[in-house]
């Protein structure tokens, strides 16, 4: 057994995650090669299809914007110990809250002082959704992987039934509310370039993806510099340590569940106000799972969550492309794909770390014998 | 003692096992520096030294954890190369870690099959193995009921568990690490009469501890570390424990807490009939009663697990009162009156919780995150709704130095401190505010030597600037040497109450012994 090395930060940040990617790629070659296609030739429709041309760049930030939200979420409720399945349905419901403001108010006032409302609104209605499995495991000792799992079934089925029923368009057949009102909605990116007259083709990314930055930087300084994210990450930590600190688990357990829905809930602010400008039946589309593998790779952390967003981002409008170019490719292979980095990046996020230590172990016995000798 | 000693070197072989010039380094860390050692068979050899000295380092080198940079092992005489756990196995070498390495849902027998079954079937290698441990046992006068549950059994015998195991898998090298840490007095008796009837039967027997007092009492030889180097090699009948606290220190130490007499004024802590029911509703604190002065440090003594650990957490508003009242100050805690472990601390109350690495820091934390606990509401270090992180970090910087924490590296990680060091920072958290009443539970536990002196002077000069101190420690020889007053539990009653001037070891260990029955368990001698 030859010495390891303990691996500088950068090789741990950005090495390894960079390594683990590869190999998912390498994987996901030797899946398309079996099929009879050209690995390579895949490799460059999917690239190209996510950064190639600003229709798929427009439609990569897009996807990555509701990554975000979902990530931060997920992270913020791992930093308090708890494993958050229910981003799906927190941002669901938080749908319906930014919904029913845009459509109450959106004839009243314009975008801009909409927004905060429409924000508060979400946040509130994903954190409502998100306290009461919170509540249960805290206080009920119910695990919060099944009751979050349970509240997107339930928050699916209620959503259906309030479009079908009560907040449906009149007069017409598909489930959907009426449109917000183009004045309160949230400009989308082709139409802000165009006041700098800028022409880029119409994509839905929208103004959102600022929130979601200023989201991420907020969540940076709620988990590291405030008296909330010291305790949530203690308990997370360390359940016993934050007893004898004055903490009241239970009591964080609740809120950083409701944090962490309120981010999910912000998801509507991208979809909802911003990308269909109404609330349309399933417009979340697996974003709040897709958060749980980008937290996964992001390490918890708002940089690497923008990072891991930005991956799965490219993934999904690269692999949309790469589905649309090659008959072969359905878009089954492409969730195969995705699935191969969430397996490489999250599951065997490690496996590349022993022989990375006893690399930089070889190496640093190399450069101090080499020093000796001089 | 001697004679058995002659028996062991006139062996067919003369050392069991031999070090040569051992180096190992960490990065620029060197753990082992040419470390050399020889035991021979059936010798009882103690190593000794401060936390990071490399005793823990040389043993994994010889229970193949970690490969040696350089140097040599020879094993009855002949050179071997230990890659892996499985080579010392193989080669007689068998270890009892300080944290059992048992399935606790599994019994006796099975944990000692685990890993070493002699047959696909499982049936057939529990039988093989039943009878050859019946041998086993019956050589080495070790006798377990095999069929027990390890979670039934007490400590003392789970450890029997851990020895019989690797006597099963044929070791004659046995490492003991720290194996009287978690012993009751009675257990170290009887682990003392296992380790030497092994010696008789030949087995060499390396222990690792850091009690001198148990240096003294069972080994024929000790060596004694410093630094990464061997120090020095002694014949335990001649030497004595303030030389060897000397070499491992390099300075000399003082073993027996300088201090002037009491001076108890008024009463700042009191409980009055406190009772504590745990969820089963055995009660672990029954009926206590006791007060503490200010200016007196009032300590309890106890073997660990007799309501202790409750008590403290009482105390400190961690758990609630369910009986009885607790009286700080002035101030009354009973079951209508709750009080939060915030607003105990407000009240003056500072606690160095008993397990620091359950209660009293988060290893995972920077130690000036760590250096906040239980203050972190505090407005001195909130400024506009965010953690004041210059002030915190002045903060962690002031206590270091005053307590002299190394590294004084404020945004280290917490864990990555020596246990001395991270005691010193908990003990300087709760020392910082001049606590009224300060509650300390195992104020040393695995500290080195020269910080345990600097950790009781601190909390003598608490004592003489007027504060009430309660301290619970399992090890007696503190609890004598720094305690005016000791209070003796024994299965959550308070069963004595003596001056720490008119008492000794043998006589607290006779009190802890006494049973609900009023009766006392059958006593060994106590060590000396």
């Amino acid at each position: 057994m030859s010495k390891r090395a303990k691996l500088p930060v950068w090789a741990d940040v950005a090495l390894i995650p960079l390594i683990n990617v590869s190999l998912a790629f390498l994987a996901a070659g030797v899946v398309v090669a079996l099929i009879g296609e050209n690995p390579l030739a895949a490799v460059e429709v999917l690239v190209r299809g996510a950064f190639g041309y600003d229709e798929g760049v427009g439609y990569t930030l897009y996807y990555t914007t509701n990554f975000i939200f979902t990530g931060l979420a997920v992270a913020v409720a791992f930093h308090a110990g708890l494993f958050n399945i229910g981003g799906e349905g927190q941002a669901y419901i938080g749908g319906l809250g930014v919904g029913l403001v845009c459509l109450a108010l959106d004839h009243l006032m314009p975008w801009w002082m909409l927004l905060p409302l429409a924000v508060g609104a979400g946040m509130l209605f994903g954190a409502a959704w998100a306290f009461i499995p919170g509540y249960l495991q805290a206080y009920r000792g119910s695990h919060v992987v099944i009751t979050t799992i349970m509240f997107n079934f339930i928050a699916s089925a209620l959503m259906v039934y309030l479009l079908v029923n009560v907040l449906i368009k009149p007069g017409q057949m598909a489930p959907e509310t009426r449109d917000i009102a183009d004045s309160a909605s949230l400009p989308l990116m082709h139409e802000i370039f165009a006041q700098f007259g800028i022409k880029i083709t119409q994509t839905p990314l929208n103004l959102s993806i600022f929130v979601a930055l200023l989201a991420a930087f907020l969540v940076w300084v709620l988990i590291w510099r405030t008296r909330w994210g010291y305790a949530i990450r203690m308990i997370g930590h360390n359940e016993s340590a934050a007893v004898y600190s004055g903490i009241n688990p239970k009591k964080m357990v609740v809120v950083a569940m409701a944090i962490s829905g309120s981010l999910a809930g912000l998801v509507a602010i991208n979809e909802v106000m911003g990308a269909q400008g109404r609330i349309v039946l399933d417009f979340v589309a697996g974003s709040g799972f897709t958060g749980i593998a980008v937290a996964l790779m992001g390490r918890n952390h708002p940089v690497g969550i923008i990072l891991a967003s930005l991956l799965f981002g490219a993934l999904f409008q690269g692999g949309a492309e790469l589905a649309f170019e090659f008959s072969t490719i359905t878009r089954d292979l492409v969730v195969v794909i995705q699935g191969l980095v969430i397996l490489f990046c999250g599951a065997l996020a490690y496996m590349m770390r022993a022989p990375l230590e006893r690399l930089f172990g070889l190496l640093s016995a190399r450069a101090t014998k080499s020093e000796e000798s001089r | 003692m001697t004679e058995v000693q002659q028996q062991g070197q006139q062996g067919p072989v003369s050392h069991a096992i031999r070090l040569e010039e051992i180096n190992k380094s960490f990065g620029a860390v060197h753990a082992n520096a040419d470390v050399s050692l020889a035991v021979g068979a059936g010798e009882i050899h103690a190593i000794v030294g401060e936390n990071g000295a490399g005793k823990s380092t040389l043993m994994s080198i010889l229970y193949g954890f970690y490969s040696a940079d350089s140097g040599r092992i020879f094993v009855a005489d002949s050179e071997v190369e230990i890659s892996d756990s499985k080579k010392a196995i193989q080669l007689g070498i068998g270890m009892v870690h300080q944290h059992f390495m048992l399935v606790e849902n599994f019994t006796v027998l099975e944990n000692i099959v685990l890993g070493a079954e002699s047959h696909w079937s499982l049936t057939a290698s529990l039988s093989n193995a039943r009878r050859r441990l019946q041998e086993i046992s019956d050589t080495y006068g070790l006798s377990v009921d095999l069929n027990a549950l390890i979670s039934d059994l007490p400590v003392g015998l789970q450890q029997r568990v851990e020895i019989l195991k690797a006597l099963y898998r044929g070791a004659r090298i046995l490492i003991l690490d720290e194996p009287t840490g978690v012993l009751t007095p009675q257990e170290v008796d009887q682990l003392f009469a296992i380790l030497r009837t092994l010696k008789q039967q030949g087995v060499s027997v390396l222990l690792i501890t850091h009690k001198l007092q148990e240096v003294i009492a069972i080994s024929d030889r000790v060596s004694v570390m410093r630094g990464g180097r061997m120090v020095d090699t002694l014949n335990t009948a001649s030497t004595n424990r303030e030389e060897l606290a000397e070499l491992m220190v390099g300075r000399k130490v003082l073993l027996r807490v300088d201090k002037e007499s009491a001076k108890p004024e008024k009463v700042l802590l009191a409980t009055r009939h406190l009772t504590w029911l745990d969820e089963s509703g055995v009660p672990r604190l029954d009926d206590v009663c006791f007060e503490v002065r200010a200016g007196e440090i009032v300590g309890i003594a106890g073997v660990s697990g007799n309501g202790q650990t409750e008590l403290l957490r009482v105390l400190s508003g961690m758990l609630d009162v369910q009986r009885g009242s607790v009286e700080i100050d002035g101030t009354t805690i009973d079951s209508k009156q709750q009080m939060t472990p915030k607003q105990v601390r407000h009240l003056g109350v500072g606690h160095v919780a008993e397990d620091r690495h359950r209660d009293g820091m988060v290893g995972a934390f920077e130690a000036q995150e760590t250096a906040i606990m239980g203050f972190q509401d505090e407005p001195e270090f909130n400024r506009s709704g965010l953690l004041d992180r210059a002030v915190i970090n002045q903060h962690c910087v002031d206590l270091m130095e005053e307590f002299d924490v190394r590294p004084a590296a404020p945004t280290l990680k917490s864990g990555g401190f020596s246990g001395g060091n991270q005691q010193k920072l908990v003990i300087a958290r709760e020392m910082a505010p001049k606590p009224k009443i300060l509650l300390v539970g195992q104020p040393t536990r695995g500290v080195d030597i020269g910080a345990i002196e600097f950790i009781h002077q601190q909390i003598v000069a608490l004592r003489d600037a007027g504060s009430a101190v309660l301290v619970v420690s399992v090890e007696l020889e503190e609890i004598l040497s720094l305690c005016d007053r000791i209070l003796v539990m024994s299965e959550g009653r308070i069963v004595g109450d003596v001056l720490a001037s008119e008492t000794d070891a043998r006589s607290l260990g006779l009190m802890m012994s006494i049973s609900r029955s009023g009766e006392q368990q059958q006593q060994q001698e106590p060590l000396q």
